[in-house]
C-alpha cells in the first residue's frame, strides 16, 4: 500500500494524475460517444438493424438535407464576408492615433456578446415582425418600401439571420483584431510614414500582413460557427420549422432527424459528415498556422 | 495668405478625428438599438407588443411598470429559473476552473510521454462546436440514465479544452524555479499545485471565471437537450417557454429577457478588463 502511495506522489506519476480528468473526459464524453455514433450511422435505429452505407447514400439524394447544407454554407459565406473585413477595418480605425476614446466604443460594441441567443433571437424575431409597425418594416417604410413578411421570404430571412450574427459578433471580432493590431510595433508605422507611405499603403503593407494570424483564427472560428449554426435560426423561427425550410441548417436537420423523429442512425450520419468537414478545416488551420510544429518543440 | 504646413496638417487631423467619431457613434447607436428596443418594450404590455411588434415608439399612454410588478410579485416560475441558472453557473465556474487548472498545470509543468499527443487532442477538441457532436453525446447521456440531471449538463465540460489551453499558456510563463523551490521545501507534487500555483493564478482565474460564467449563464443548446422537468429549467430554457402568446407570457418574456441581461451587465461594468481579456485570450486560439 505504501508503495502505491509513494508512486502516486512521485514526479513520474504526477503528470498523469494531473491530466487524468482530461483523459477521462475525452474517453467518456468524446471518443466513446462518437465511436458509438459511427456505429449508429450504419444502422436503422428504429428498426434495430444494420443497413451498411444506406444512411449515407440516402443523404446524397435527400433534397431537404441538401437544402440544409446549402443554407448553412450560404450563412457561413455571408458571415465570413461580413464579419472579417468590416471588423478589421473598424479595428484599424479604432487603433488609429486620431481616434478619441476607443475604449468606450470597444465596451459598447461588446455588449451584444453578453446576451444569450434566446434573448437576441427574441429581440430580432420581434424586430422582424410582420406588422407594419415592427422596427424592420418601419425602417424600409422610411425608405419608401412597403412592409414585407421578413421571415417568410428566403432572402429576407437570410438577411435577418446575417443581421443577428453581425449584431452579436462584430464587437467581439473587433476586439480580436485590435488585440492583433496592438501587437504590431508602432516603429513600423513611423518608419513608413517618414518614407511617405499613405495610411492606406500602411494598412496594406504593414497591418494586413502582420495581423494575418488573427485573420486566420477569426476565419476558422467563423467557418465552424457558420457551418454549425442552429440556435439563431431556431430562435428566429420559434423552433425548427420555417416556411419551405428557409431557416433549416445542417444541425437543424440533425436535430429534426435525431431528436424530433428519433431516426438516430440517419441523424448520426448527418453529424459525422459535418464532423469530418470541421476536422478537415481544423487540420488545415493547425497546419497553416504551424501549431503542430510549435508543439513539437 | 499661405497656411503653415503644420497648421494644415493639424486641421486635416481634426477633421479625420471628427469623421471617425461620427462613424463610430453611428455604429454604437446601431448596436445599442436592439437592447434599447427591448428595454422600452419592458414597459409596454405584452398584448401591445403582439399587436405592434418591437419598435422604438415612446408612447407614454401605454407604457407603465406593470411588467416589473409582474416580474417581482406575479405568480410565475421566473425566479425558480433564475435561481437554477445561478446555481448551475456557480457550480460550473468553480468546478471548471479548478479541474481545468489542475489539468493545465500537468501540461505546463511536466515533460511526459504522450504529452504532445494529448495536447493536440486539446487543440482539436477546443475547436469542435458542441452542435456537431451533440447527438452522440445526448445518446450516451441518456443511455447512462443521466437525463434531466444537472450532472449531465456540467460533467462533460469540466475538463474544458479552451480553459485548459488558456491556463497552460499562462502557466508556461511562470518560472520553473518556483516549482523547484516548492520541492526543496518538501511539498508534494500536488501540494505545489494547490499551495503555490493556485494563488498566483488569480488573474487567469478571473478572466476564465467571467468567460465560463457568461457561457454557463447563457447556455441554451445542451440544457435544451438534457433537461426535461420544468422545475429544473434554467433561465434561457424558461424564457423560451414564454414565446407562445398566452396569458401574461409576452409581458414576462420582454421584461424577463431584459432583466436576464442585467446581472451580466453589472459584472461587465465592474470587471470589463477580464471580460475582454478572457474573450480575446482565445485570439491566438480559443
Amino acid at each position: 500500500m505504501n508503495k502505491v502511495k509513494k508512486f502516486f506522489y512521485s514526479q513520474k506519476a504526477a503528470p498523469y494524475v494531473f491530466v487524468l480528468p482530461f483523459v477521462l473526459t475525452v474517453l467518456l464524453f468524446w471518443i466513446f460517444p462518437i465511436g458509438n455514433g459511427v456505429l449508429l450511422s450504419f444502422q436503422d435505429v428504429l428498426k434495430d438493424k444494420w443497413v451498411g452505407l444506406k444512411n449515407y447514400e440516402r443523404l446524397l439524394s435527400d433534397k431537404i438535407f441538401l437544402k440544409a447544407v446549402w443554407n448553412s454554407v450560404k450563412y457561413m459565406i455571408g458571415t465570413c464576408a461580413l464579419l472579417i473585413p468590416f471588423p478589421l477595418l473598424f479595428a484599424s480605425l479604432l487603433n488609429s492615433k486620431l481616434m478619441k476614446k476607443p475604449g468606450f466604443f470597444k465596451s459598447i460594441y461588446f455588449l451584444p456578446a453578453l446576451t444569450s441567443v434566446v434573448v437576441a433571437g427574441t429581440i430580432f424575431r420581434l424586430i422582424f415582425g410582420e406588422m407594419d409597425t415592427a422596427l424592420a418594416n418601419r425602417v424600409i417604410e422610411f425608405f419608401g418600401h412597403s412592409p414585407i413578411k421578413w421571415l417568410k421570404g428566403q432572402w429576407t430571412g437570410y438577411f435577418a439571420l446575417l443581421l443577428v450574427a453581425c449584431w452579436r459578433w462584430t464587437g467581439v471580432n473587433i476586439l480580436y483584431f485590435l488585440a492583433g493590431l496592438q501587437s504590431i510595433s508602432t516603429d513600423l508605422y513611423e518608419a513608413a510614414s517618414i518614407d511617405g507611405a499613405s495610411k492606406w499603403q500602411q494598412f496594406k503593407k504593414i497591418s494586413f500582413p502582420l495581423v494575418k494570424p488573427t485573420t486566420v483564427y477569426v476565419l476558422t472560428i467563423s467557418i465552424y460557427a457558420g457551418l454549425s449554426m442552429f440556435l439563431e435560426s431556431y430562435m428566429l423561427w420559434k423552433g425548427n420549422n420555417s416556411p419551405q425550410n428557409i431557416g433549416l441548417t445542417i444541425v437543424g436537420y440533425l436535430y429534426r432527424q435525431g431528436i424530433e423523429k428519433r431516426a438516430m442512425g440517419y441523424a448520426c450520419a448527418v453529424g459525422l459528415v459535418l464532423l469530418i468537414v470541421v476536422m478537415i478545416v481544423n487540420l488545415i488551420q493547425l497546419t497553416v498556422t504551424g501549431t503542430f510544429k510549435k508543439e513539437e518543440r | 495668405m499661405a497656411m503653415d504646413k503644420n497648421e494644415a496638417r493639424r486641421k486635416k487631423d481634426r477633421f479625420a478625428t471628427a469623421g471617425l467619431l461620427v462613424l463610430f457613434t453611428i455604429l454604437a447607436v446601431l448596436i445599442i438599438l436592439p437592447i434599447y428596443a427591448i428595454f422600452l418594450a419592458s414597459f409596454k404590455p405584452g398584448g401591445h407588443l403582439l399587436q405592434y411588434g418591437l419598435n422604438l415608439d415612446l408612447d407614454f399612454s401605454v407604457m407603465n411598470l406593470d411588467n416589473y410588478v409582474l416580474l417581482f410579485t406575479g405568480s410565475h416560475d421566473y425566479w425558480t429559473w433564475f435561481t437554477n441558472s445561478i446555481i448551475l453557473t456557480v457550480i460550473t465556474v468553480v468546478l471548471t476552473l479548478l479541474i481545468s487548472a489542475f489539468v493545465a498545470y500537468g501540461f505546463a509543468a511536466y515533460e511526459f510521454k504522450g504529452r504532445q499527443v494529448l495536447f493536440v487532442i486539446v487543440l482539436i477538441i477546443l475547436s469542435i462546436p458542441l452542435e456537431v457532436v451533440m447527438l452522440p453525446l445526448y445518446k450516451q447521456i441518456s443511455s447512462w440514465g443521466m437525463m434531466d440531471n444537472y450532472g449531465a449538463i456540467v460533467l462533460p465540460f469540466l475538463a474544458h479544452a479552451s480553459t485548459i489551453f488558456f491556463f497552460r499558456q499562462y502557466l508556461l510563463g511562470l518560472p520553473k524555479s518556483l516549482i523547484e523551490a516548492g520541492r526543496i521545501d518538501g511539498a508534494t507534487e500536488y501540494g505545489i499545485f494547490f499551495k503555490l500555483i493556485i494563488p498566483i493564478m488569480k488573474p487567469a482565474f478571473a478572466a476564465m471565471a467571467i468567460l465560463n460564467g457568461m457561457n454557463a449563464w447563457n447556455n441554451y443548446l445542451w440544457p435544451l437537450l438534457v433537461i426535461r422537468s420544468s422545475e429544473k429549467y434554467t433561465l434561457t430554457l424558461g424564457l423560451n417557454t414564454l414565446i407562445n402568446p398566452y396569458g401574461d407570457n409576452y409581458s414576462l418574456l420582454v421584461v424577463g429577457s431584459f432583466f436576464s441581461i442585467v446581472p451580466i451587465f453589472i459584472l461587465f461594468v465592474c470587471f470589463q478588463k477580464y471580460f475582454i481579456e478572457g474573450m480575446t485570450a482565445g485570439a491566438v486560439k480559443e
